[in-house]
């Protein structure tokens, strides 16, 4: 008896995952809908037609890590109600592709999200341009987007199977993700300067990329007794 | 035996909380910029980092609750979140006193150190309310334990990152303490420190007797036929013991 | 060499005893039904058998292996079908059964074979919403069988099915398949038709267990009193 090849169970999850979401659309359209609305209340909330620096980047990365609750919360929703957690307990697969998988869904889900939402957070808000922004930008939004998923699949794991879901998912990884906005949201924030600010502190993408395999080895070494009985 | 030498420890407990009170307020010096407000600071500190060992302690419980399967790590574990937890709001209380005495303000968000317990607390504030979603006991202390393992990293995480962020004004206790306190100053800080740590340890114990003593109540009334299997199950936040073959 | 060996096993909720010191062994090949009333520990003798509760103390082998120390080199190799049908209900039975291929790493060869045998094949494309109770619990039949288990663990299986249905699906999960199995039934005398052991299963104690022929009418009777 072998146990199947990681990378093909965590491919078949993926694709099984992605499928559902493209027959429900149960998170994608919510997550960019609400994206666009919530730059709209911080239009009429802060009474401002444009942002820039500390302000305009901590308006762009709440609103992501909101519209990333709305995809915790329902990312295990089909496999708690569905029984899909214990067909997959009852396959001989490595427990830890289940994690690994449903970090890759949150992940394209984020990406696909920020590919609506900043340019929209560019047109609607952003004062300085977006291109001037662009590399830094685009490193902040991966490493900040690994550190959501990362904690998003493991505390979803942890909320999916209680009687307040909805509730406990946002509880439990806001708190956890507050380094994560502090890292991206200070390290992006002289980017949306209207005059170019000097170079950017290297320690922003370390403390980021220390955070996500800190809990990237959390999860993994914890995922396991979240799907026993 | 959860009750044995509790008593001993409670007395030397009382003392040395007595001796320190008397130490900070008629012993020690007064502060020549914050005056007496400045006593609070051997209350306020002790207890913040006892709240802080004791949220990490329990994630080491946590630990050995998940090698284990032994729910009585998951009972120490929950008992030394709950002594944390009630410590914290009592760090927070006085910190606000601190803060308002020595700055103006009830609250200073350039202040790292605060900023980050307050984080800390507000993570640790779903811990019971996690538990209590879940009615399989458990699950539910097995779930309890992945949370508090998590949460237990995070502590420290947590204040290695946000005190990255610049400018705070903080003092910082401990290289106060090394360098600029006055000798009696020092001298009242450790035995603060010595006095808040038997006193979390005594309370620890006092509620782990107390949840021993219930479920022996629980165990015997079971044996004696009032309570049977047919019971409603009690939906609970707190981690039940009768699951151990035997509670003694 | 017996297929699946208990003794004394026990399992708590809370405070609640759902097995207690449940002894039996099963032959390969042959076939346990597992009757009693409702909440009598059926269910959770299966889902420990099939590795997903814990026994809380005694001993239990599964194919030759120790649980729940050895579970994974077990779980390869038995089929639950239980309640629900573990498929998703927007994905197709086709697509279903693919991933849990994958999960499973065995070829996909025999899916189209086994919607074929539970006739099922012209509607493999459809999502499960869209499909009967009846028509589900075949997709649910086929999941249980992809792998080719040697141990097929069925609680209910006829649940859905009509009679029709049930001759379909019967050479697969039935006696006839020359498997292991151990089924929860509701139905005592269809139950004790296609068995080799009978245990009777009450507030989680074993009442009784013996082959169908020992079996006097009475013990039956109080069993569901």
């Amino acid at each position: 008896m072998s146990r199947p090849r990681s990378a093909s169970v965590v491919l078949a999850l993926l694709r099984a995952q992605l499928r559902l979401e493209l027959r429900t659309f149960e998170s994608l359209p919510a997550m960019c809908l609400f994206s666009v609305t919530a730059f709209l209340l911080f239009h009429f909330g802060l009474d401002v037609d444009s942002l820039s620096g500390n302000l305009a980047s901590g308006v762009l990365w709440v609103t992501l890590l909101l519209a990333a609750l709305l995809a915790i919360n329902r990312v295990y929703v089909a496999d708690a109600e569905q029984g899909g957690f214990d067909a997959f307990v009852l396959s001989p697969a490595e427990r830890s592709t289940l994690l690994l998988a449903k970090t890759l869904v949150l992940l394209i889900y984020l990406a696909a999200v920020e590919l609506v939402a900043v340019p929209a957070f560019a047109i609607l808000l952003l004062e300085p341009s977006l291109w001037q922004a662009m590399p830094s930008l685009l490193g902040a939004l991966v490493l900040g987007n690994i550190g959501i998923a990362v904690i998003g699949a493991l505390v979803g794991a942890l909320a999916v199977r209680t009687q307040a879901r909805d509730l406990l998912g946002p509880l439990v990884s806001l708190p956890l993700l507050v380094p994560v906005l502090l890292g991206v949201a200070r390290w992006t924030a002289p980017l949306f300067d209207a005059p170019r600010a000097n170079a950017v502190a290297l320690r922003w993408p370390l403390v980021l990329a220390l955070y996500d395999a800190v809990f990237g080895l959390i999860a993994f070494a914890l995922f396991d007794f979240l799907l026993e009985d | 035996m959860y009750g044995k030498g509790l008593r001993p420890l409670s007395l030397i407990t009382a003392a040395s909380v007595a001796l320190t009170l008397a130490a900070a307020l008629f012993w020690a010096p007064n502060d020549a910029y914050l005056g007496f407000l400045q006593k609070i600071f051997y209350v306020h500190v002790p207890l913040a980092i006892l709240t802080l060992c004791g949220f990490v302690a329990a994630g080491l419980m946590a630990i050995a609750h998940l090698r284990t399967r032994d729910p009585r790590w998951d009972m120490r574990s929950y008992v030394a979140i709950h002594i944390s937890l009630i410590f914290g709001v009592a760090v927070l209380i006085t910190g606000s006193i601190w803060a308002r005495g020595a700055w103006g303000h009830w609250w200073v968000w350039n202040d790292p150190t605060l900023v980050s317990f307050l984080l800390v607390m507000l993570l640790y504030a779903t811990y019971q309310p996690l538990r209590f979603a879940i009615e399989d006991p458990e699950r539910q202390a097995r779930y309890a334990s992945v949370f508090a393992i998590t949460a237990g990293a995070f502590v420290p995480v947590n204040f290695a990152i946000v005190r990255l962020a610049p400018a705070y004004v903080h003092p910082r206790t401990l290289s106060n303490i090394s360098g600029n306190l006055p000798g009696r100053m020092q001298v009242v800080f450790y035995l603060a420190l010595l006095s808040i740590t038997l006193l979390w340890i005594t309370l620890w114990r006092f509620e782990m007797t107390a949840k021993h003593v219930a479920a022996q109540i629980r165990q015997l009334r079971r044996l004696m036929g009032e309570e049977t299997d047919e019971a409603p199950l009690r939906r609970s936040a707190a981690p039940s013991l009768t699951h151990v073959g035997s509670v003694s | 060499m017996s297929a699946v060996a208990l003794r004394a096993l026990t399992r708590r909720y809370g405070e609640r005893t759902a097995l207690a010191e449940v002894t039996l062994s099963l032959e390969t090949g042959q076939t346990l039904a597992v009757l009693g009333p409702n909440g009598a520990g059926k269910t959770t003798l299966l889902r420990v058998l099939a590795t997903l509760l814990r026994p809380h103390d005694g001993e239990l082998e599964v194919l030759g292996h120790r649980l729940p120390a050895e579970g994974w080199l077990v779980r390869g190799r038995l089929g639950l079908l239980a309640h629900e049908p573990m498929l998703y209900r927007e994905l197709t039975a086709r697509e279903n059964l693919r991933l849990q291929a994958k999960l499973h790493g065995v070829a996909t060869d025999r899916i189209d074979e086994l919607l074929a045998a539970v006739a099922l094949e012209r509607r493999g494309d459809e999502p499960l919403r869209t499909l009967s109770r009846g028509l589900v619990q075949r997709a649910a039949v086929c999941r249980t069988l992809l792998h080719d288990p040697e141990l097929l663990l069925l609680d209910e299986p006829y649940a859905n099915l009509d009679p029709a249905a049930r001759l379909i699906v019967e050479p697969l999960i039935g006696r006839s398949s020359g498997k292991t199995r151990v089924i929860v039934s509701h139905d005592p005398q269809a139950a004790l038709s296609e068995a080799d052991l009978v245990l009777g299963l009450s507030r989680g104690r074993a009442v009784f267990l013996a082959p169908p022929a020992e079996l006097d009418e009475g013990a039956l009777t109080r069993l569901y009193e």
